[in-house]
């Protein structure tokens, strides 16, 4: 017998006594989060359309629906409606026009739908309101907020796609500018060459991103709202880096993401626990 | 003076018989129990958690002081998404075997995510 065949045996023994004295098992696990909302009552799921602002170089309303959309068919079990994507903002716009000209809005739906000219401004607009007719801020947004309480409105959708749970609501996304202390890590290297990271405040002009989508989810069959979310995530980076805005709106989207679809459907937490004998 | 030898005798006697009759039934009890438990713990490493579950629900009933299946027990709650039974059965778990760090980290693991879940449905 060598020496080596010796080892191996020891080896082996020694690892059969330790597993046999092992009394605990790390077991991976997954634990269910139940979903916010009970979508049992629908089979289908319309991501109808948003009404979007801030800034111009990113169509909030368009992105927003193809990337629900796609995380719906793949992460959930409702059939995912493809449709047209409304213009929700000329839809709302459309409303304010005719409820300040003719008094109480009268409810239209998405067939009757005409592209209609920028909303006019408002004699007197309150401070943080834009002057060109397009949505900027959260004030111009609250302008158009009444178009989901329009129950017969959201009904007539509702009755074209065979009454679907119907996600709508409304998409900030703007760009921001900040300047300040910043903590970060920097490396230094002494005399004899070791390295050492030595948090550091320096004083940084910033830039970046801001999304705040509210999402609203309506029941095709009443029109009725069901639940509705707001959530607000920001990005900012080094002023000198010149980051495009569909890259900041999809780093944005990928932190909203799991909260809108833990809404709709059951999401699991991986992580590992330790079973005992 | 011998009447109450007698007495001391006789409750050694008694405390003896005792011992002797019990200990062999607390014996059998955790014996099955951990047969359960052991069984348990195979049929969830094999992905078979309702199995396991049903397995350590026997394993607490058979002898409730076993900390490890109580804690075996919560961990297979967890995983069915049963929160409230987990954290009953985590408590039960580490009120058993209080320095037992293994409990206490898994009870940790299981609040943090039962935080999450609550912080959810407030919202």
């Amino acid at each position: 017998m060598t020496g080596r065949s010796v080892a191996t045996i020891v080896s082996a023994v020694l690892l059969a006594s330790v597993s046999a004295c092992t009394n605990f098992f790390e077991v991976p696990i997954e634990t269910p989060i139940s979903a916010k909302m009970d979508v049992s009552a629908f089979r289908r799921v319309l991501v109808a359309g948003f009404i979007s602002g801030g800034t111009d170089d990113v169509d909030a309303n368009l992105e927003t629906v193809r990337l629900l959309r796609s995380q719906l068919r793949s992460k959930s079990g409702l059939r995912v409606i493809e449709a047209e994507v409304l213009p929700l903002a000329e839809l709302a716009a459309d409303k304010v026009k005719a409820s300040n000209t003719s008094g109480p809005a009268v409810p239209q739906g998405a067939a009757d739908a005409q592209p209609v000219a920028p909303v006019p401004q408002l004699p007197g607009a309150a401070p943080g309101v834009s002057t060109d007719g397009k949505i900027r801020t959260q004030k111009d947004l609250d302008k158009y907020q009444s178009i989901f309480a329009d129950v017969a409105f959201w009904k007539k959708i509702g009755e074209e796609y065979e009454n679907p749970l119907i996600v709508t609501g409304t998409v900030l996304f703007t760009p921001q500018q900040t300047s300040g202390f910043v903590t970060r890590n920097v490396e230094q290297y002494d005399q004899l060459g070791r390295r050492t990271v030595v948090p550091m405040r320096a004083y940084m002009e910033r830039k970046g991103f801001a999304i705040t989508p509210k999402f609203i989810f309506i029941d095709g069959r009443t029109g009725a709202t069901l639940h509705s979310e707001t959530i607000t995530e920001q990005v900012l980076y080094n002023a000198q880096q010149n980051t495009p805005a569909l890259s900041s709106y999809f780093e944005l989207m990928d932190k909203i993401l799991p909260t809108f679809l833990g809404t709709l459907s059951t999401q699991k937490i991986r992580g590992t626990r330790v079973l005992l004998r | 003076m011998a009447s109450r030898a007698h007495v001391i005798v006789r409750a050694l006697v008694f405390a003896a018989a005792v011992s002797v009759s019990t200990a062999p039934a607390w014996a059998d009890q955790r014996s099955a129990s951990k047969a359960q438990v052991e069984f348990g713990i195979k049929v969830a490493q094999n992905g078979l958690w309702k199995e396991a579950t049903y397995r350590w629900e026997k394993a607490v009933e058979m002898d409730p002081t076993y900390a490890a299946a109580w804690n075996n027990l919560a961990i297979g709650y967890e995983h069915e998404g049963k929160f409230d039974e987990a954290r009953q059965a985590y408590d039960k778990a580490v009120t058993l075997d209080p320095k037992n760090l293994l409990i206490r980290q898994n009870y940790d693991l299981f609040k943090e995510i039962n935080d999450r879940q609550k912080r959810r449905n407030d919202r």
